[in-house]
Protein backbone atom coordinates (compact mmCIF):
# COMPACT_ATOMS: atom_id res chain seq x y z
CA UNK A 1 0.00 0.00 0.00
CA UNK A 2 1.23 3.21 -0.88
CA UNK A 3 1.52 6.34 1.24
CA UNK A 4 -0.90 8.07 -0.33
CA UNK A 5 -3.27 5.34 -0.23
CA UNK A 6 -3.03 4.54 3.08
CA UNK A 7 -3.72 8.47 4.34
CA UNK A 8 -6.59 8.28 1.78
CA UNK A 9 -8.15 4.85 3.69
CA UNK A 10 -7.84 6.59 7.08
CA UNK A 11 -9.34 9.90 5.78
CA UNK A 12 -12.50 7.14 4.51
CA UNK A 13 -12.36 5.21 7.26
CA UNK A 14 -12.05 8.15 10.23
CA UNK A 15 -15.37 10.29 8.14
CA UNK A 16 -16.99 6.95 8.40
CA UNK A 17 -16.46 6.32 12.13
CA UNK A 18 -17.37 9.86 12.81
CA UNK A 19 -20.62 10.00 10.67
CA UNK A 20 -21.50 6.51 12.51
CA UNK A 21 -21.62 7.94 15.77
CA UNK A 22 -23.41 11.23 15.01
CA UNK A 23 -25.89 8.71 13.96
CA UNK A 24 -25.67 7.06 17.43
CA UNK A 25 -25.61 9.84 19.03
CA UNK A 26 -28.59 11.84 17.25
CA UNK A 27 -30.76 8.42 18.36
CA UNK A 28 -29.73 8.83 21.85
CA UNK A 29 -30.81 12.65 21.76
CA UNK A 30 -34.38 11.45 20.22
CA UNK A 31 -34.79 8.83 23.09
CA UNK A 32 -34.26 11.57 25.88
CA UNK A 33 -36.34 14.38 24.35
CA UNK A 34 -39.89 13.65 24.33
CA UNK A 35 -41.38 14.18 20.69
CA UNK A 36 -44.86 15.39 22.05
CA UNK A 37 -43.97 19.26 22.79
CA UNK A 38 -43.28 19.31 18.84
CA UNK A 39 -46.13 17.71 17.60
CA UNK A 40 -48.14 20.17 18.88
CA UNK A 41 -46.27 22.75 18.07
CA UNK A 42 -47.07 25.15 15.16
CA UNK A 43 -44.11 27.30 14.12
CA UNK A 44 -46.25 30.55 12.32
CA UNK A 45 -49.84 30.29 13.61
CA UNK A 46 -51.05 32.90 10.81
CA UNK A 47 -51.98 31.37 7.75
CA UNK A 48 -51.23 34.28 5.86
CA UNK A 49 -48.03 34.72 7.24
CA UNK A 50 -47.05 31.23 5.43
CA UNK A 51 -48.68 32.02 2.14
CA UNK A 52 -46.77 35.48 1.89
CA UNK A 53 -43.44 33.66 2.97
CA UNK A 54 -43.88 30.50 0.57
CA UNK A 55 -42.88 33.76 -2.68
CA UNK A 56 -45.62 31.69 -4.67
CA UNK A 57 -45.14 28.43 -4.05
CA UNK A 58 -47.79 28.08 -1.71
CA UNK A 59 -49.14 24.65 -3.86
CA UNK A 60 -46.00 22.59 -2.58
CA UNK A 61 -46.12 23.88 1.21
CA UNK A 62 -49.76 23.08 1.18
CA UNK A 63 -48.77 19.51 0.41
CA UNK A 64 -46.18 19.27 3.12
CA UNK A 65 -49.14 21.07 5.59
CA UNK A 66 -51.54 18.01 4.29
CA UNK A 67 -48.81 15.57 4.89
CA UNK A 68 -47.83 17.06 8.12
CA UNK A 69 -51.71 17.16 9.09
CA UNK A 70 -52.11 13.12 8.21
CA UNK A 71 -49.04 12.41 10.09
CA UNK A 72 -49.87 14.55 13.09
CA UNK A 73 -53.62 12.87 12.77
CA UNK A 74 -52.31 9.37 12.88
CA UNK A 75 -49.80 9.79 15.32
CA UNK A 76 -52.43 10.73 17.92
CA UNK A 77 -55.06 8.45 16.93
CA UNK A 78 -52.72 5.56 16.90
CA UNK A 79 -52.17 6.81 20.69
CA UNK A 80 -55.41 6.92 21.25
CA UNK A 81 -55.41 10.87 22.29
CA UNK A 82 -58.20 12.64 23.53
CA UNK A 83 -57.05 15.73 22.40
CA UNK A 84 -56.30 16.93 18.70
CA UNK A 85 -54.98 20.70 19.84
CA UNK A 86 -53.94 21.59 15.99
CA UNK A 87 -55.73 19.52 13.77
CA UNK A 88 -57.88 22.80 13.09
CA UNK A 89 -55.12 25.16 12.92
CA UNK A 90 -53.35 22.94 10.45
CA UNK A 91 -55.94 22.54 8.46
CA UNK A 92 -56.80 25.99 8.26
CA UNK A 93 -53.16 26.40 7.06
CA UNK A 94 -53.20 23.80 4.92
CA UNK A 95 -56.53 25.32 2.43
CA UNK A 96 -55.42 28.62 2.52
CA UNK A 97 -52.02 27.76 1.11
CA UNK A 98 -53.98 25.81 -1.60
CA UNK A 99 -57.81 26.58 -1.42
CA UNK A 100 -58.89 24.08 -4.37
CA UNK A 101 -56.31 21.05 -2.81
CA UNK A 102 -59.71 18.70 -1.65
CA UNK A 103 -58.68 16.15 0.40
CA UNK A 104 -57.93 18.45 3.23
CA UNK A 105 -61.44 19.20 3.15
CA UNK A 106 -62.81 15.81 2.17
CA UNK A 107 -60.50 13.69 5.03
CA UNK A 108 -59.43 16.37 6.97
CA UNK A 109 -63.46 16.92 8.17
CA UNK A 110 -64.09 13.67 8.88
CA UNK A 111 -61.00 13.67 11.09
CA UNK A 112 -62.47 16.90 12.67
CA UNK A 113 -66.16 15.06 13.45
CA UNK A 114 -65.56 12.15 14.74
CA UNK A 115 -65.72 11.20 18.33
CA UNK A 116 -62.42 10.42 20.51
CA UNK A 117 -60.42 8.82 19.97
CA UNK A 118 -61.51 8.56 16.65
CA UNK A 119 -60.91 12.54 15.84
CA UNK A 120 -60.89 15.97 17.34
CA UNK A 121 -64.96 15.56 18.71
CA UNK A 122 -65.41 18.83 17.13
CA UNK A 123 -68.45 18.24 13.75
CA UNK A 124 -69.47 21.91 14.38
CA UNK A 125 -65.63 22.96 13.42
CA UNK A 126 -65.80 20.21 10.25
CA UNK A 127 -68.72 21.74 9.01
CA UNK A 128 -67.40 25.06 9.02
CA UNK A 129 -64.37 23.69 7.30
CA UNK A 130 -66.16 22.18 4.72
CA UNK A 131 -68.73 25.30 4.27
CA UNK A 132 -65.38 27.32 3.36
CA UNK A 133 -64.17 24.52 1.01
CA UNK A 134 -67.62 25.17 -0.78
CA UNK A 135 -66.84 28.87 -0.51
CA UNK A 136 -63.71 27.68 -2.51
CA UNK A 137 -64.97 24.96 -4.27
CA UNK A 138 -68.51 25.27 -5.61
CA UNK A 139 -68.24 22.87 -8.26
CA UNK A 140 -67.06 19.94 -6.04
CA UNK A 141 -70.37 18.24 -5.66
CA UNK A 142 -68.86 15.87 -3.09
CA UNK A 143 -67.72 18.94 -0.68
CA UNK A 144 -71.70 18.75 0.23
CA UNK A 145 -72.07 15.22 0.36
CA UNK A 146 -69.40 15.82 3.12
CA UNK A 147 -71.24 18.47 4.77
CA UNK A 148 -74.71 16.56 4.16
CA UNK A 149 -73.24 13.76 6.44
CA UNK A 150 -71.85 15.59 8.81
CA UNK A 151 -74.93 17.57 9.74
CA UNK A 152 -76.85 14.11 9.80
CA UNK A 153 -74.55 11.95 11.33
CA UNK A 154 -72.59 14.27 14.03
CA UNK A 155 -74.93 16.59 14.15
CA UNK A 156 -78.31 14.76 13.78
CA UNK A 157 -79.59 17.71 11.97
CA UNK A 158 -81.18 16.36 9.07
CA UNK A 159 -82.43 19.68 7.75
CA UNK A 160 -79.06 21.42 7.48
CA UNK A 161 -78.04 17.94 5.87
CA UNK A 162 -81.03 17.37 3.61
CA UNK A 163 -80.50 21.14 2.42
CA UNK A 164 -76.61 20.53 1.65
CA UNK A 165 -77.47 17.76 -0.10
CA UNK A 166 -79.89 19.41 -2.07
CA UNK A 167 -77.96 22.08 -2.91
CA UNK A 168 -75.16 19.70 -3.79
CA UNK A 169 -77.76 17.99 -6.12
CA UNK A 170 -77.81 21.19 -8.25
CA UNK A 171 -73.79 21.05 -9.42
CA UNK A 172 -73.14 19.99 -12.27
CA UNK A 173 -72.17 16.21 -12.87
CA UNK A 174 -73.00 15.42 -9.07
CA UNK A 175 -74.14 11.66 -8.41
CA UNK A 176 -78.12 11.96 -8.80
CA UNK A 177 -78.38 10.14 -5.27
CA UNK A 178 -77.62 13.36 -3.92
CA UNK A 179 -81.01 14.28 -4.44
CA UNK A 180 -82.31 11.00 -3.35
CA UNK A 181 -79.80 12.01 0.07
CA UNK A 182 -82.13 15.59 0.07
CA UNK A 183 -85.19 13.95 -0.26
CA UNK A 184 -84.68 11.34 1.98
CA UNK A 185 -83.40 13.59 5.23
CA UNK A 186 -86.39 16.18 4.36
CA UNK A 187 -88.79 13.47 5.25
CA UNK A 188 -86.98 12.53 8.43
CA UNK A 189 -86.99 15.60 9.72
CA UNK A 190 -90.66 16.11 9.59
CA UNK A 191 -90.93 18.28 6.49
CA UNK A 192 -93.49 16.16 4.92
CA UNK A 193 -94.15 18.81 2.14
CA UNK A 194 -90.38 19.19 0.89
CA UNK A 195 -90.28 15.49 0.98
CA UNK A 196 -93.09 15.31 -1.40
CA UNK A 197 -91.97 18.20 -3.33
CA UNK A 198 -88.23 16.79 -3.92
CA UNK A 199 -89.54 12.97 -4.42
CA UNK A 200 -91.87 14.20 -7.39
CA UNK A 201 -89.34 16.02 -8.43
CA UNK A 202 -87.15 12.91 -8.97
CA UNK A 203 -89.81 11.07 -10.41
CA UNK A 204 -90.53 13.16 -13.14
CA UNK A 205 -86.72 14.00 -13.83
CA UNK A 206 -85.60 10.61 -14.19
CA UNK A 207 -85.61 7.91 -16.18
CA UNK A 208 -83.70 5.00 -14.32
CA UNK A 209 -86.14 2.94 -13.56
CA UNK A 210 -84.70 2.12 -10.02
CA UNK A 211 -84.37 5.49 -8.86
CA UNK A 212 -88.00 5.92 -10.04
CA UNK A 213 -89.36 2.91 -8.22
CA UNK A 214 -87.45 4.17 -5.20
CA UNK A 215 -89.07 7.61 -5.50
CA UNK A 216 -92.56 6.27 -5.51
CA UNK A 217 -92.67 4.03 -3.02
CA UNK A 218 -90.98 7.00 -0.82
CA UNK A 219 -93.95 9.41 -2.50
CA UNK A 220 -96.74 6.09 -0.79
CA UNK A 221 -94.88 5.87 2.51
CA UNK A 222 -94.81 9.94 2.90
CA UNK A 223 -98.60 9.90 1.96
CA UNK A 224 -99.18 7.27 4.68
CA UNK A 225 -97.22 9.10 6.92
CA UNK A 226 -99.37 12.32 6.57
CA UNK A 227 -102.65 10.51 6.72
CA UNK A 228 -101.96 9.18 9.66
CA UNK A 229 -101.47 11.89 11.10
CA UNK A 230 -104.32 13.40 10.00
CA UNK A 231 -106.86 10.68 10.86
CA UNK A 232 -104.95 10.65 14.47
CA UNK A 233 -105.88 14.39 14.97
CA UNK A 234 -109.30 13.14 14.58
CA UNK A 235 -109.20 10.24 16.62
CA UNK A 236 -107.64 12.68 19.57
CA UNK A 237 -110.79 15.12 18.00
CA UNK A 238 -112.95 12.37 19.11
CA UNK A 239 -111.86 10.98 22.44
CA UNK A 240 -112.04 15.33 23.81
CA UNK A 241 -115.49 15.63 22.26
CA UNK A 242 -116.70 11.97 23.84
CA UNK A 243 -114.30 11.31 26.78
CA UNK A 244 -112.85 7.84 25.25
CA UNK A 245 -111.19 6.64 22.48
CA UNK A 246 -113.56 5.48 19.48
CA UNK A 247 -113.87 1.73 19.32
CA UNK A 248 -113.69 1.45 15.14
CA UNK A 249 -113.90 4.18 12.41
CA UNK A 250 -117.58 4.01 12.47
CA UNK A 251 -117.93 6.08 15.51
CA UNK A 252 -115.65 8.85 13.80
CA UNK A 253 -118.03 8.52 10.72
CA UNK A 254 -121.16 8.71 12.96
CA UNK A 255 -119.65 11.13 14.49
CA UNK A 256 -119.50 13.47 11.07
CA UNK A 257 -115.70 13.38 11.56
CA UNK A 258 -115.55 11.19 8.28
CA UNK A 259 -117.01 9.95 5.26
CA UNK A 260 -115.98 6.45 5.40
CA UNK A 261 -113.62 4.06 6.37
CA UNK A 262 -110.18 5.07 5.43
CA UNK A 263 -107.67 3.14 3.16
CA UNK A 264 -103.84 3.19 2.95
CA UNK A 265 -101.88 3.82 -0.64
CA UNK A 266 -102.12 -0.03 -0.84
CA UNK A 267 -105.74 -0.12 -0.77
CA UNK A 268 -105.74 -1.74 3.34
CA UNK A 269 -107.58 -0.45 6.06
CA UNK A 270 -105.95 1.45 8.89
CA UNK A 271 -106.34 -0.01 11.81
CA UNK A 272 -107.87 1.75 14.95
CA UNK A 273 -106.04 0.02 17.94
CA UNK A 274 -106.36 1.91 21.80
CA UNK A 275 -106.84 5.19 19.93
CA UNK A 276 -104.20 5.04 17.76
CA UNK A 277 -103.98 4.83 13.95
CA UNK A 278 -101.67 2.32 12.81
CA UNK A 279 -101.31 0.41 9.01
CA UNK A 280 -102.44 -2.82 8.56
CA UNK A 281 -99.54 -3.73 6.75
CA UNK A 282 -95.75 -1.98 7.92
CA UNK A 283 -93.73 -4.14 5.73
CA UNK A 284 -95.42 -2.51 2.50
CA UNK A 285 -94.15 1.03 3.69
CA UNK A 286 -90.99 0.44 4.63
CA UNK A 287 -90.01 4.38 4.94
CA UNK A 288 -92.77 5.65 6.88
CA UNK A 289 -92.20 7.22 10.49
CA UNK A 290 -96.05 7.17 11.73
CA UNK A 291 -98.50 4.82 12.00
CA UNK A 292 -96.36 1.77 13.03
CA UNK A 293 -97.66 -1.18 15.53
CA UNK A 294 -95.88 -1.23 18.34
CA UNK A 295 -92.66 -3.34 18.21
CA UNK A 296 -92.15 -2.65 14.78
CA UNK A 297 -88.94 -0.47 13.97
CA UNK A 298 -88.66 2.55 11.85
CA UNK A 299 -87.45 1.38 8.37
CA UNK A 300 -86.61 5.05 7.25
CA UNK A 301 -83.21 4.75 7.04
CA UNK A 302 -81.85 7.23 4.57
CA UNK A 303 -78.28 6.04 4.83
CA UNK A 304 -79.57 2.97 3.12
CA UNK A 305 -81.05 5.28 0.26
CA UNK A 306 -78.96 3.58 -2.63
CA UNK A 307 -79.46 -0.08 -1.12
CA UNK A 308 -82.90 0.36 -1.72
CA UNK A 309 -82.54 1.89 -5.15
CA UNK A 310 -80.39 -1.18 -6.07
CA UNK A 311 -82.13 -4.21 -3.79
CA UNK A 312 -85.77 -2.75 -4.11
CA UNK A 313 -86.70 -2.07 -7.44
CA UNK A 314 -90.35 -3.29 -6.50
CA UNK B 1 -22.68 41.54 -34.52
CA UNK B 2 -25.31 38.09 -34.69
CA UNK B 3 -21.86 35.85 -35.08
CA UNK B 4 -19.91 37.69 -31.92
CA UNK B 5 -23.41 37.64 -30.18
CA UNK B 6 -23.42 33.78 -30.50
CA UNK B 7 -19.90 33.21 -29.81
CA UNK B 8 -20.09 35.43 -26.75
CA UNK B 9 -23.14 33.24 -25.78
CA UNK B 10 -22.11 29.85 -26.76
CA UNK B 11 -18.97 30.59 -23.98
CA UNK B 12 -20.72 31.33 -21.30
CA UNK B 13 -23.17 28.43 -21.92
CA UNK B 14 -19.46 26.31 -22.11
CA UNK B 15 -17.88 27.80 -19.05
CA UNK B 16 -21.39 26.88 -16.99
CA UNK B 17 -21.15 23.85 -18.05
CA UNK B 18 -17.78 23.25 -17.02
CA UNK B 19 -19.00 24.66 -13.99
CA UNK B 20 -20.89 21.52 -12.82
CA UNK B 21 -23.81 23.89 -13.27
CA UNK B 22 -25.94 20.69 -14.38
CA UNK B 23 -24.96 18.49 -11.38
CA UNK B 24 -28.18 20.01 -10.01
CA UNK B 25 -30.03 17.19 -12.39
CA UNK B 26 -28.64 14.83 -10.12
CA UNK B 27 -30.47 16.23 -7.17
CA UNK B 28 -33.60 16.74 -9.21
CA UNK B 29 -34.11 13.09 -10.04
CA UNK B 30 -33.28 12.31 -6.24
CA UNK B 31 -35.79 14.56 -5.14
CA UNK B 32 -38.56 13.70 -8.27
CA UNK B 33 -37.99 10.11 -7.44
CA UNK B 34 -37.66 10.22 -3.54
CA UNK B 35 -41.07 12.31 -3.46
CA UNK B 36 -43.20 10.18 -5.92
CA UNK B 37 -42.06 7.35 -3.47
CA UNK B 38 -42.29 8.88 0.12
CA UNK B 39 -45.10 11.09 -0.22
CA UNK B 40 -47.39 7.93 -1.39
CA UNK B 41 -46.76 6.52 1.70
CA UNK B 42 -47.01 9.30 4.13
CA UNK B 43 -49.49 11.57 2.54
CA UNK B 44 -53.39 10.80 1.49
CA UNK B 45 -54.79 11.60 -2.25
CA UNK B 46 -52.28 13.84 -2.98
CA UNK B 47 -49.86 11.70 -5.00
CA UNK B 48 -50.51 13.61 -8.98
CA UNK B 49 -50.84 16.80 -7.03
CA UNK B 50 -47.35 16.72 -4.85
CA UNK B 51 -45.25 15.25 -7.85
CA UNK B 52 -46.27 18.18 -9.68
CA UNK B 53 -46.03 21.21 -6.90
CA UNK B 54 -42.74 19.66 -5.95
CA UNK B 55 -41.55 18.84 -9.58
CA UNK B 56 -42.27 22.29 -10.99
CA UNK B 57 -41.15 24.36 -8.15
CA UNK B 58 -37.98 22.44 -7.76
CA UNK B 59 -37.37 23.32 -11.55
CA UNK B 60 -37.94 27.05 -10.75
CA UNK B 61 -36.08 27.45 -7.57
CA UNK B 62 -33.07 25.44 -9.13
CA UNK B 63 -33.02 27.92 -12.17
CA UNK B 64 -33.41 30.77 -10.02
CA UNK B 65 -30.59 29.98 -7.94
CA UNK B 66 -28.61 29.43 -11.02
CA UNK B 67 -29.56 32.51 -12.77
CA UNK B 68 -28.42 34.42 -9.83
CA UNK B 69 -24.89 32.70 -8.72
CA UNK B 70 -24.03 32.99 -12.33
CA UNK B 71 -25.25 36.18 -13.53
CA UNK B 72 -23.87 37.93 -10.31
CA UNK B 73 -20.47 36.86 -11.53
CA UNK B 74 -21.08 37.28 -15.52
CA UNK B 75 -19.27 40.80 -15.30
CA UNK B 76 -17.40 40.90 -12.30
CA UNK B 77 -15.66 37.69 -12.69
CA UNK B 78 -14.36 38.80 -16.36
CA UNK B 79 -13.37 41.93 -14.57
CA UNK B 80 -11.49 40.09 -11.71
CA UNK B 81 -9.49 37.75 -13.93
CA UNK B 82 -8.79 40.67 -16.38
CA UNK B 83 -10.40 38.69 -19.20
CA UNK B 84 -12.51 41.48 -19.90
CA UNK B 85 -10.14 43.37 -21.32
CA UNK B 86 -8.78 41.38 -23.52
CA UNK B 87 -12.23 40.66 -25.22
CA UNK B 88 -13.31 44.39 -25.20
CA UNK B 89 -9.77 45.62 -26.45
CA UNK B 90 -8.22 42.97 -28.45
CA UNK B 91 -11.22 42.12 -30.29
CA UNK B 92 -13.75 43.67 -32.00
CA UNK B 93 -16.99 42.94 -29.58
CA UNK B 94 -19.32 46.44 -28.28
CA UNK B 95 -19.63 46.55 -24.67
CA UNK B 96 -23.62 45.79 -25.75
CA UNK B 97 -23.06 43.00 -26.90
CA UNK B 98 -20.61 41.58 -24.37
CA UNK B 99 -24.08 42.25 -22.45
CA UNK B 100 -26.78 40.90 -24.11
CA UNK B 101 -24.39 37.87 -25.13
CA UNK B 102 -23.61 37.13 -21.90
CA UNK B 103 -27.33 37.25 -20.67
CA UNK B 104 -28.39 35.19 -23.62
CA UNK B 105 -25.79 32.52 -22.85
CA UNK B 106 -27.03 32.29 -19.64
CA UNK B 107 -30.47 31.83 -20.63
CA UNK B 108 -29.67 29.08 -22.82
CA UNK B 109 -27.78 27.65 -19.96
CA UNK B 110 -30.70 27.87 -17.58
CA UNK B 111 -33.22 26.49 -20.57
CA UNK B 112 -31.03 23.38 -21.45
CA UNK B 113 -31.36 22.62 -17.38
CA UNK B 114 -34.80 23.19 -17.48
CA UNK B 115 -35.41 21.24 -20.46
CA UNK B 116 -33.29 18.13 -19.14
CA UNK B 117 -35.76 18.66 -16.05
CA UNK B 118 -38.51 18.85 -17.28
CA UNK B 119 -38.10 15.81 -19.56
CA UNK B 120 -37.67 13.77 -15.84
CA UNK B 121 -40.58 15.67 -14.58
CA UNK B 122 -42.92 14.32 -17.22
CA UNK B 123 -41.55 10.51 -17.35
CA UNK B 124 -42.45 10.93 -12.91
CA UNK B 125 -45.88 12.14 -14.18
CA UNK B 126 -46.42 9.81 -16.55
CA UNK B 127 -45.45 6.91 -14.34
CA UNK B 128 -47.93 8.67 -11.66
CA UNK B 129 -50.86 9.03 -13.82
CA UNK B 130 -49.97 6.17 -15.95
CA UNK B 131 -50.85 8.09 -19.15
CA UNK B 132 -50.56 11.65 -20.00
CA UNK B 133 -53.24 13.28 -21.91
CA UNK B 134 -54.65 17.11 -23.25
CA UNK B 135 -54.66 18.31 -19.47
CA UNK B 136 -51.16 18.09 -18.82
CA UNK B 137 -50.41 20.56 -21.15
CA UNK B 138 -51.04 22.93 -19.06
CA UNK B 139 -48.43 22.08 -17.12
CA UNK B 140 -45.89 23.07 -20.34
CA UNK B 141 -47.45 26.14 -20.15
CA UNK B 142 -46.16 26.40 -16.20
CA UNK B 143 -42.68 24.82 -17.43
CA UNK B 144 -42.42 28.39 -20.39
CA UNK B 145 -43.72 30.82 -17.36
CA UNK B 146 -40.61 28.97 -15.39
CA UNK B 147 -38.45 30.12 -18.08
CA UNK B 148 -39.93 33.29 -18.53
CA UNK B 149 -38.89 33.88 -14.40
CA UNK B 150 -35.52 32.83 -15.82
CA UNK B 151 -35.50 35.41 -18.44
CA UNK B 152 -36.33 38.28 -15.84
CA UNK B 153 -34.19 37.24 -13.15
CA UNK B 154 -31.07 36.83 -15.16
CA UNK B 155 -31.09 40.39 -16.79
CA UNK B 156 -32.07 41.42 -12.99
CA UNK B 157 -28.53 39.88 -12.02
CA UNK B 158 -26.73 41.28 -14.95
CA UNK B 159 -27.92 44.55 -13.89
CA UNK B 160 -26.58 44.27 -10.59
CA UNK B 161 -23.48 42.44 -11.54
CA UNK B 162 -22.86 45.29 -13.90
CA UNK B 163 -22.48 47.86 -10.99
CA UNK B 164 -21.91 46.13 -7.98
CA UNK B 165 -20.04 43.12 -5.82
CA UNK B 166 -21.47 39.82 -6.15
CA UNK B 167 -22.48 39.42 -2.02
CA UNK B 168 -24.32 42.58 -2.75
CA UNK B 169 -25.67 42.18 -6.29
CA UNK B 170 -26.61 38.14 -4.99
CA UNK B 171 -28.71 39.89 -2.26
CA UNK B 172 -30.33 42.69 -4.34
CA UNK B 173 -31.56 39.66 -6.75
CA UNK B 174 -32.87 37.77 -4.10
CA UNK B 175 -34.49 40.90 -2.44
CA UNK B 176 -36.13 42.17 -5.66
CA UNK B 177 -37.65 38.34 -6.87
CA UNK B 178 -38.91 38.34 -3.46
CA UNK B 179 -40.43 41.73 -4.01
CA UNK B 180 -41.61 40.47 -7.30
CA UNK B 181 -43.50 37.63 -6.01
CA UNK B 182 -45.65 39.80 -4.09
CA UNK B 183 -45.90 42.49 -7.14
CA UNK B 184 -49.90 42.10 -7.06
CA UNK B 185 -50.03 42.35 -3.32
CA UNK B 186 -48.23 45.97 -3.65
CA UNK B 187 -50.37 47.24 -6.21
CA UNK B 188 -53.27 46.34 -3.44
CA UNK B 189 -51.61 48.00 -0.63
CA UNK B 190 -50.97 51.26 -3.05
CA UNK B 191 -54.74 51.64 -4.06
CA UNK B 192 -55.33 51.71 -0.40
CA UNK B 193 -53.02 54.91 0.01
CA UNK B 194 -54.06 59.07 -0.24
CA UNK B 195 -52.42 61.66 -2.50
CA UNK B 196 -49.06 61.24 -3.40
CA UNK B 197 -48.07 58.53 -1.25
CA UNK B 198 -50.57 56.82 -3.75
CA UNK B 199 -48.81 57.94 -6.88
CA UNK B 200 -45.34 56.83 -4.96
CA UNK B 201 -46.68 53.40 -3.86
CA UNK B 202 -48.18 52.75 -7.49
CA UNK B 203 -44.96 54.05 -9.48
CA UNK B 204 -43.21 51.59 -6.96
CA UNK B 205 -45.06 49.02 -7.26
CA UNK B 206 -44.95 48.65 -11.49
CA UNK B 207 -41.52 49.16 -11.34
CA UNK B 208 -40.78 45.93 -9.42
CA UNK B 209 -41.11 42.66 -11.75
CA UNK B 210 -44.10 40.75 -11.96
CA UNK B 211 -43.22 37.20 -10.61
CA UNK B 212 -46.52 36.64 -8.98
CA UNK B 213 -48.38 36.12 -12.53
CA UNK B 214 -45.42 33.76 -13.79
CA UNK B 215 -46.20 31.58 -10.80
CA UNK B 216 -48.85 28.83 -11.93
CA UNK B 217 -47.81 25.90 -10.76
CA UNK B 218 -50.44 25.65 -7.75
CA UNK B 219 -53.26 26.44 -10.46
CA UNK B 220 -52.10 23.53 -12.88
CA UNK B 221 -51.29 21.00 -10.09
CA UNK B 222 -55.20 21.24 -10.50
CA UNK B 223 -55.66 20.32 -13.84
CA UNK B 224 -56.74 24.21 -14.46
CA UNK B 225 -56.02 25.64 -17.63
CA UNK B 226 -54.21 28.70 -18.10
CA UNK B 227 -56.13 31.09 -20.46
CA UNK B 228 -53.74 31.70 -23.67
CA UNK B 229 -54.32 35.56 -23.60
CA UNK B 230 -52.50 35.30 -20.25
CA UNK B 231 -49.74 33.59 -21.63
CA UNK B 232 -49.31 36.06 -24.76
CA UNK B 233 -49.50 38.62 -21.77
CA UNK B 234 -47.10 37.19 -19.84
CA UNK B 235 -44.49 36.76 -22.73
CA UNK B 236 -44.58 40.63 -24.13
CA UNK B 237 -44.30 41.74 -20.34
CA UNK B 238 -41.04 39.73 -20.05
CA UNK B 239 -39.80 40.55 -23.17
CA UNK B 240 -40.33 43.91 -22.25
CA UNK B 241 -39.32 44.46 -18.68
CA UNK B 242 -36.31 42.38 -19.05
CA UNK B 243 -35.14 44.44 -22.95
CA UNK B 244 -35.74 47.80 -20.32
CA UNK B 245 -33.45 45.91 -17.69
CA UNK B 246 -30.94 44.77 -20.16
CA UNK B 247 -31.06 48.37 -21.69
CA UNK B 248 -30.10 49.55 -18.21
CA UNK B 249 -27.36 47.15 -17.71
CA UNK B 250 -26.01 47.97 -20.85
CA UNK B 251 -26.04 51.96 -20.39
CA UNK B 252 -24.30 51.34 -16.85
CA UNK B 253 -21.93 49.60 -18.55
CA UNK B 254 -20.89 51.62 -21.41
CA UNK B 255 -20.63 54.77 -18.45
CA UNK B 256 -18.12 52.15 -16.27
CA UNK B 257 -14.73 52.70 -16.21
CA UNK B 258 -12.72 49.21 -16.54
CA UNK B 259 -9.04 50.77 -17.25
Amino acid sequence: MTRDLRIQTSYALLLGALLTASVFLVRQVDKVRSDEPLQEVLYIPSPKVVKRLSLGYSGLLADIYWTRVVQYFGTKHKAKARQYLILEPLLEMTSTLDPQLLPPYEVGSIFLAQKPPEGAGDPAAAARFVEKGIRENPQAWRLYYDLGYIYWLELKDPAKASDAFERGSKVAGAHPWMRVMAAALAGHAGETETAIYMWTNILNNTEDQDLRSNALNRLRCLRVDSEVELLQKRVDLFAQRTGHPPSSWQDLVADGLLRGVPVDPKNSRYRLADGRVQVEHPELFPFITRGLPPGAELGDLPGEVGFTVTKNPS
Amino acid sequence: MIGRLWAIAYNTFREAVRDRVLYNLILFALLIVGASVLFGQISLDINRIVLINLGLTAISLFGIVIAIFIGIGLVSKEIEKKTLYTVLAARPVRRWEFITGKFLGLVMTLTVNALLMSVGFFAAVLYVSHGLGRVDLSLVTAIYFILLEFVLITALALLFSTFSTPIFSSIFAFAIFAIGTFAEDLRGFAQMAHGFTRWLMTGAAYLVPNFASLNVIAQVAHNATVEPKLILLNTLYVAVYAGAVLTASVWIFERRNLK
